[in-house]
């Protein structure tokens, strides 16, 4: 772009005009968003105050004759979960139209996974949710081992259980945290990151980073659980139902949380459906789907646990199920704990899986399977599979195809804020500004599974 | 290293059939081209221009696929139909699962949108047209939705290229 172009010295407005650009190209009128795109962008600070002016001299303040007041909320704005942006139509205060606007994290991890091996692309996997790393790799190496036919030795798959819970702990405080201080409780947010941090530093314990591992292996776990990391978890178990306690102490029947909270984003469950909504959102609103439940994988079978659900199905629901659902966590990890099975934590199918590394001291054979998996990769026989998990948003699915190489042909993520952010529009128009914070707190998008 | 899928072919024994497909066959007969079951899960694929009539069916039919999982894509430049369309489905009443997938073409991939049937395919179709070019009919809003919206190209497709810096001194070997 030229420097002389009036438009280019304010960002803001490029959007609006590769809107036209690109629909010029294709050949094709502009869509409902771009269109919402270009017009919250169409001014130049000059061109806005002068039609600002001229709105003053032409204003009428008969009742009704108030004209919409578009603004552009995002992509940086402290309560819209990390860069979404949404663009909205007021008028006074209540929302007429809401265009809600992704991909500024678009990174292209789908892409970057097709020229990685099968068992590097967990490294891209793992980064796409990052405030639920564990269940985006569960999702893949689901998908890959089922590919692979493979059976996964009890305890890798009961550690599996362990961690996947733990992150969903983990994830539904970030979300209680961020949705306090969002709503105004600042408290609360230092209440959980508190308990936060604990698991994090778990998980580094487990597998060596606080965010981003790549600890789920194909074939089982990346190595055995550390030595006294139960003993740390067990403390941990131990004080937990009390500071869920603390939590709802401070929220549940506070009246300003009721108040921002009760009421507000109801739209019919079927409706949800519909729009694909899994998960929390889903189940606040009376429908008890959940996979751990209806297509147990990883052995949830063995586990005792309750669905938490909710028939309101507004901000309020969504905020009783997932503090209902740490508890369940709680409970699920314990059980874990009591009865983890001894055995080993990867499978030992020698074409998929690294020999242990002390064997690659005294057997050739060990080396040439590490030299080979390590340079090349294994191969993963032709075809495609769906894995889908229950991740602390929803329905996470990873479909794979393989052309019968070491590299994925095609790996897909079904991200489950991707689907569920969809919502927002029905959930937030005709209620108030300050109850569209409170819709998008309580859908828990987390941007970078929705751009990936 | 290709598994040996049972594949069937729908002609004349409908009998053998899955639920599934039967249903499809029923409002519109003809649109199934094959079905098969691989990994536990079944593939039913349809015409491309019969998708709607699919999702329609599969939709009120008795198996009740009221959630749409997922639409995804999958490019094979050297198939005549080239882009592989494949739509995830899930019955909430009877838990069952089905992947329903069709062609979209090479030279103009066009295909029917299904946001009339599920509203939820609106952004994942735009993902898909973002990504692979595929142009769904009917889409109420169909733009890019990840990449910037003057992109040129489609990144997920295979010929598109990676970028990336050359390896030095490759030619001087």
């Amino acid at each position: 772009m030229s420097t002389t172009d009036p438009l280019s010295a304010f960002p803001l407005a490029m959007e609006g005009r590769e809107a036209v650009e690109g629909a010029t190209r294709e050949g094709r009128s502009l869509t409902p968003t771009e269109r919402a795109i270009a017009a919250v962008e169409a001014y130049t600070p000059a061109e806005a105050a002068e039609r600002t002016l001229r709105n003053e001299m032409l204003a009428d303040s008969r009742p009704g004759s108030r004209q919409p007041l578009i603004i552009n909320m995002g992509p940086n704005h402290p309560s819209t979960h990390g860069v979404l942006r949404v663009i909205v139509e007021l008028d006074g205060e209540v929302v007429r139209e809401v265009v809600p606007v992704v991909g500024y994290l678009h990174t292209g991890i789908e892409k970057q996974c097709e020229n990685k091996t099968w068992w590097q692309a967990i490294t891209c996997v793992t980064r796409m949710d990052y405030l639920a790393p564990f269940a985006n790799i569960h999702s893949y190496v689901l998908a890959v081992e089922k590919l692979l036919d493979m059976q996964i030795p009890a305890r890798a798959e009961w550690i599996r259980v362990l961690l996947s819970e733990l992150n969903r702990l983990a994830s539904h405080l970030v979300f209680l945290g961020t949705s306090g201080l969002e709503m105004g409780a600042m408290s609360i947010f230092f209440y959980c990151y508190r308990e936060r941090d604990e698991v994090l530093d778990m998980f580094e314990m487990v597998s060596g980073e606080r965010m981003n591992h790549r600890y789920f292996q194909v074939g089982g776990c990346a190595q055995d659980i550390p030595e006294g990391f139960l003993e740390r978890l067990t403390k941990f178990l131990k004080e937990m139902p009390g500071r869920i306690d603390e939590y709802e102490a401070l929220l549940t029947n506070n009246p300003i949380w009721i108040d921002r909270m009760k009421g507000i984003g109801i739209i019919p469950a079927e409706q949800l459906l519909g729009l694909g909504v899994t998960g929390p959102t889903l189940r606040a609103a009376g429908i008890g789907l959940d996979l751990r439940k209806s297509e147990p994988y990883s052995g949830y079978e063995h586990f005792q646990f309750d669905v938490p659900t909710e028939i309101a199905g507004d901000c309020y629901a969504r905020y009783l199920v997932r503090v209902r659902e740490m508890r369940e966590s709680v409970k699920i990890m314990q059980q874990v704990i009591d009865g983890l099975p001894e055995g080993p934590f990867i499978s030992d199918d020698r074409k998929v899986v690294l020999p242990p590394r002390e064997e690659l001291a005294y057997s050739m054979e060990a080396l040439i399977h590490h030299f080979k998996l390590v340079t090349e990769g294994f191969k993963v026989p032709a075809g495609e599979a769906y894995a889908t998990i229950e991740s602390p948003r929803g329905e996470m699915g990873c479909y794979v195809v393989s052309d019968g190489g070491p590299k994925p042909y095609r790996v897909h993520m079904r991200d489950p804020s991707f689907v569920n952010l969809q919502a927002l529009r029905p959930l937030a128009k005709g209620g108030y500004l300050a109850d569209l914070i409170a819709v998008i707190a309580s859908l828990d998008p987390v941007m970078g599974g929705v751009d990936r | 290293m290709g598994r040996p899928a049972c594949k069937r072919r729908p002609e004349g024994r409908a009998g053998e059939l899955s639920d599934v497909s039967t249903q499809i066959e029923a409002t519109s007969p003809g649109a199934v081209v094959q079905e098969f079951e691989d990994h536990g899960e079944l593939t039913v694929e349809v015409r491309a221009d019969r998708i709607l009539e699919a999702a329609r069916a599969l939709k009120s039919g008795p198996s009740q696929f009221t959630l749409l999982s997922g639409v995804t894509c999958a490019d094979f430049p050297d198939e005549p139909g080239r882009f592989r369309l494949a739509y995830h489905l899930r019955s909430v009443q009877t838990g069952g699962r089905v992947r329903l997938r069709a062609w979209a073409g090479g030279l103009d991939p066009q295909i029917d949108s299904v946001t009339s049937v599920w509203p939820g395919a609106d952004w994942q179709e735009r993902e898909v047209f973002d990504q692979f070019g595929v142009r769904f009919h009917g889409h109420p809003d169909l733009c890019r939705i990840l990449n910037p919206l003057d992109w040129d190209g489609h990144p997920l497709r295979r010929d598109y290229p990676i970028g990336g810096e050359e390896v030095q001194f490759t030619d001087a070997v």
